[in-house]
């Protein structure tokens, strides 16, 4: 059996009680009284700050109030009426810098109710109980969804609610997006992504297709002909590069397929990690990243960023997170150069300081010992059929998330608008399924 | 789903949630915010004579607080609606005519002559709305002036006016009560008797919120002085509930429609007064506290317990809890119940102890390292560890089953058999004897 202190890159560094713990709910759920409490500590504000914070904008006191009367089911329809994957929102979304963070009663006393701890028990809740919602009268209208993540998911339950048939095609042998792939292991645990995913697919009316990938087996053109509408929600599946020289070197990976192999994993004893783990970058993925290897076991584990710490698009919470986990962070500081006999020993880093014509490096610098090297600098837009409108690695959408070819919508990363967060591709879903509905209602009227 | 809709003595709604006779209530602005909430109904701000009353321009209300500010009642010393009376009509004709599927009730008060009443009548004649509440009820300013409660508490007065606006007016009618009386069934009695269509209740109760203790000021302070004030919200449920329930019972007014008022704040709440007879429910201080769109929660809430109980439509909840309230000599002295504190759920606050060894039966043990637990011997089931326990559900009252032996009393339990007939009462063994 191999321990922290392993040389190299080795599974089972910590024994499978200590894994379990390690990758077990976090935050984990409320119990009916704990719930209760914290519910009852709701002032039911008038036109509430938390709800506008909230992508979705779910009407959070009200669910809250419900329940509080014991009716969490209730609570539930109020929540998934705005936003179908409260329940992975509930687990995922950085509360602190969302509803949370504009809780009056963390001016007050600098402790928000718990909103997203609360969504969760509601949704947990009525989840056992089924899908709650049915699809309207069939309008025969058939619409192609691209991407069975959060924002695709959200499109394609409001579509077959208004009585469309939509057919997802996603590149991935399993549906989720990001829910399946990318988001934390302790975020959503008891296999929940693929449940919710089973759940919302029950409403009917949507066809799965996995393993097609638009511009591999299908194309725009193809879809726009076949179909009454298009959205598009394929995420970012490219992933920037280092531009350091030695980035071929065994061991020097992307973060996201570190993650997504950790969460497919049926065993996590049998993922390996290495002893010394860097991750570059300041995002939430670094952070996960991170974490994650620390989690397995890892002994040493640093996340450099280029930038100061107030720059890292990782929420505090997130960085609290990394370093209580025992992350190292170090920030100004970018990687020049990765070392090592085929296999990676070192990477070499040189401090930075931003001037006014941007990021320079100082001259100095310093090398981290690595058996492994996580790349967490930015997922970006890959293969975009021709004729979208693209602006900063987005597709350009509207208002009504309508792209610059007619009958084609996009949402969640892959377009313009919000932050890269799964609640705001839930939004971006279901506002475009709205209007698509609105389009073909008057187009059929 | 279950149907919300409710017809209230020939008033329909699309749900039984009524904004009571109040603030929320007293203007167009308010009253069409109300209904595209979701409010089922309104009963208007109740209106007077010209000229209107004038309010006093210091705080009229006063607040009773659970901890953290949870409003648990208001007092207030406000009047009747201040404002002219043709400037209410026109409102509340606009309002009707845009919504006509929501109730509107007009609450009156004039003083107390057949003409004053013939003429208010008729002037709301054309209004629209869907019938009129006496507001009998009000237990300050208005009771001094020989209106309000100063009829509330004389039924000869109730069924007088009660008649002549039966005479005058062919609205459905509505008598709303006051709940400042010893007795609240000869009032009921009295508004059936005048032809009343239905009553409502509870109006506020009287009452002094507080004193402040610098100023020695009755609160709410009017320049260093205060009055007893009406009280309502969740604190005057109880009483409202009782009211109810005699009325519902009382063999006089059986089959008397009654809208429950007094304390409404959650789906649960509304849901009790159904069960216990009211055929809807009136709200205010809920309103006044949250909003109107805290209507959502009662609508939502209301449909969840009506689904999961399998009754399809609210007429079907009224009056079900109706049989079940007695009188005491008739309660069962053989059912025998034991207080059981569940060791998981007990986080060893200790209270359960404390009220008990202080102030009940003795009959909680508590060892050194804080493990509470109930003596059956000791144990009279008198229930203050379940209401004092700070964790729903961790105390709860479990009954010992017929044929057992009461380790308390050496006694088997029995079948039902009540105080009428018990040894110990004088009266039970002259009839034997
Ligand atoms: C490691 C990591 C952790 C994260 N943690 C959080 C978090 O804790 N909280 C939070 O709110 N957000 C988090 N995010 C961000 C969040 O996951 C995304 O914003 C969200 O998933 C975006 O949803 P989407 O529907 O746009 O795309 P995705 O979830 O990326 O889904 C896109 C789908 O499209 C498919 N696809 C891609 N290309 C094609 C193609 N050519 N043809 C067909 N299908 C295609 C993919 O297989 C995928 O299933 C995290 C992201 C990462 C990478
Ligand atoms: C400020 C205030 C003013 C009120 N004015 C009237 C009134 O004009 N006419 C009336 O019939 N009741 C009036 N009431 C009583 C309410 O209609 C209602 O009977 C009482 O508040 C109990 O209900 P609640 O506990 O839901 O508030 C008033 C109550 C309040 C708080
Ligand atoms: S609520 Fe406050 S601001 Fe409004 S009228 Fe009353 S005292 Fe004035």
């Amino acid at each position: 059996m191999s321990s922290h202190r392993t040389p190299g890159i080795a599974a089972g560094r910590l024994p499978d009680q200590t894994l379990a713990q390690n990758f077990a709910d976090y935050p984990p759920p409320l119990d009916a009284h704990e719930a209760a409490v914290a519910a009852d500590r709701c002032y039911f504000c008038h036109d509430a700050p938390c709800i506008t914070a909230c992508p979705t904008e779910i009407d959070i006191p009200m669910f809250i109030r419900q329940i509080s009367t014991g009716t969490a089911d209730a609570a539930a329809m109020t929540i998934w009426d705005q936003n179908i994957l409260g329940g992975m929102c509930a687990r995922v979304c950085p509360v602190e810098q969302l509803c949370e963070g504009a809780c009056v009663r963390e001016a007050a006393e600098g402790k928000p109710v718990e909103i997203g701890r609360l969504q969760r028990y509601a949704t947990d809740h009525a989840m056992d109980r089924g899908q709650p919602y049915t699809r309207a009268a069939p309008t025969g209208h058939r619409i192609a969804v691209v991407g069975a993540g959060p924002s695709g998911l959200a499109a394609a339950h409001r579509l077959a609610r208004h009585g469309h048939d939509v057919t997802i095609f996603d590149a991935r042998p399993k549906a989720g997006g990001l829910n399946e792939y990318g988001i934390a292991t302790y975020k959503t645990t008891q296999d929940f992504a693929r449940r919710e995913v089973e759940w919302l697919l029950d409403i009917g009316g949507i066809t799965v297709e996995a393993g097609k990938a638009l511009g591999r087996d299908i194309s725009l053109d193809g879809l726009r002909a076949d179909f009454d509408a298009v959205f598009l929600g394929m995420g970012l599946a490219g992933v920037n590069a280092l531009r350091a020289s030695g980035e071929a070197h065994e061991g020097v990976m992307d973060a996201v397929d570190f993650i997504a192999a950790l969460r497919q994993a049926p065993d996590r004893a049998q993922v390996a990690i290495g002893r010394d783990v860097v991750v570059i970058g300041g995002g939430m993925t670094a952070v996960d990243a991170a974490v994650q290897a620390r989690l397995l076991g890892a002994e040493n584990v640093t996340m450099v960023y280029r930038r100061s710490r107030d720059r890292m698009s990782a929420s505090q919470h997130e960085q609290d997170h990394a370093t209580t986990t025992g992350v190292k962070i170090i920030t100004n500081a970018m990687p020049k150069a990765v070392h090592g006999n085929g296999q990676v020993s070192e990477i070499e880093f040189e401090y930075t300081a931003e001037g006014p014509d941007g990021l320079r490096g100082t001259g100095e610098t310093f090398s981290l010992r690595a058996d492994q090297v996580f790349k967490a600098i930015g997922q970006m837009i890959e293969g975009v059929p021709e004729g979208l409108r693209l602006e900063g690695g987005k597709i350009v959408v509207d208002d009504n998330r309508r792209t610059s070819l007619p009958g084609v919508w996009a949402g969640g990363d892959c377009a313009t608008g919000g932050e890269d967060l799964t609640v705001t591709a839930v939004a971006h879903g279901r506002d475009a399924a709205e209007d698509i509905h609105r389009m073909l209602a008057a187009r059929a009227g | 789903m279950a149907n919300l809709a409710t017809d209230f003595i020939g008033i329909r709604s699309p749900n039984p949630f009524w904004l009571a006779s109040a603030p929320p209530t007293d203007k167009e602005y308010n009253v069409r915010r109300a209904y595209e909430a979701g409010w089922g109904g309104v009963v208007w701000k109740t209106l007077g004579t010209d000229p209107p009353v004038v309010n006093v321009n210091g705080p009229r209300y006063g607040v009773m607080y659970a901890g953290d500010r949870q409003v648990m009642a208001l007092n207030n010393i406000e009047l009747i609606t201040d404002r002219p009376l043709d400037v209410n009509l026109r409102e509340i004709k606009a309002v009707k005519r845009d919504w006509p599927d929501r109730a509107l009730v007009i609450s009156l008060m004039v003083p107390c002559d057949e003409e004053s009443w013939k003429e208010i009548l008729h002037r709301i004649e054309d209004t629209g709305a869907d019938g009129v509440e006496l507001n009998f009820g009000c237990p300050h300013g208005m009771a001094e002036r020989g209106m309000g409660s100063a009829v509330g508490q004389v039924p000869e007065y109730i069924e007088m006016v009660t008649r002549w606006v039966k005479q005058h007016s062919r609205m459905p009618c509505i008598v709303k009560l006051t709940p400042n009386v010893t007795d609240i069934r000869p009032a009921a009695e009295a508004a059936r008797r005048g032809g009343a269509d239905a009553v409502s209740l509870i109006n506020t109760v009287n009452s002094i919120t507080g004193v402040n203790l610098d100023t020695f000021s009755p609160e709410p302070s009017i320049d260093g002085k205060g009055t007893h004030g009406g009280l309502c919200g969740p604190a005057v449920k109880p009483i409202a509930l009782h009211m109810v329930a005699e009325i519902a019972r009382n063999p006089a007014t059986v089959g008397l429609p009654i809208s429950g008022i007094g304390g409404v704040t959650t789906w649960r709440d509304a849901a009790e007064f159904l069960a216990l007879g009211a055929g809807n429910v009136q709200a205010c201080t809920v309103a006044m506290t949250y909003g109107f769109k805290v209507v959502q929660e009662l609508i939502s809430g209301l449909s969840q317990y009506l689904d999961e109980k399998g009754i399809d439509s609210v007429g079907d909840l009224v009056g079900r809890a109706t049989p079940n309230v007695t009188d005491w000599q008739y309660l069962n002295l053989n059912y025998v119940t034991k207080a059981v504190i569940d060791q998981d759920l007990c986080i060893k606050c200790g209270r359960c102890y404390a009220a008990c060894e202080d102030t009940s039966h003795q009959a909680i043990s508590m060892s050194a390292d804080r493990v509470f637990e109930v003596m059956d011997d000791e144990c009279v089931a008198c229930n203050i560890c379940v209401n004092v326990c700070p964790v729903e559900d961790c105390i709860t009252m479990v009954e010992l089953e017929k044929g057992t032996v009461d380790p308390r009393t050496g006694l088997v339990v029995g079948d039902y058999a009540n105080w009428t007939t018990h040894p110990n009462n004088p009266s039970a063994r002259e009839a034997a004897e």
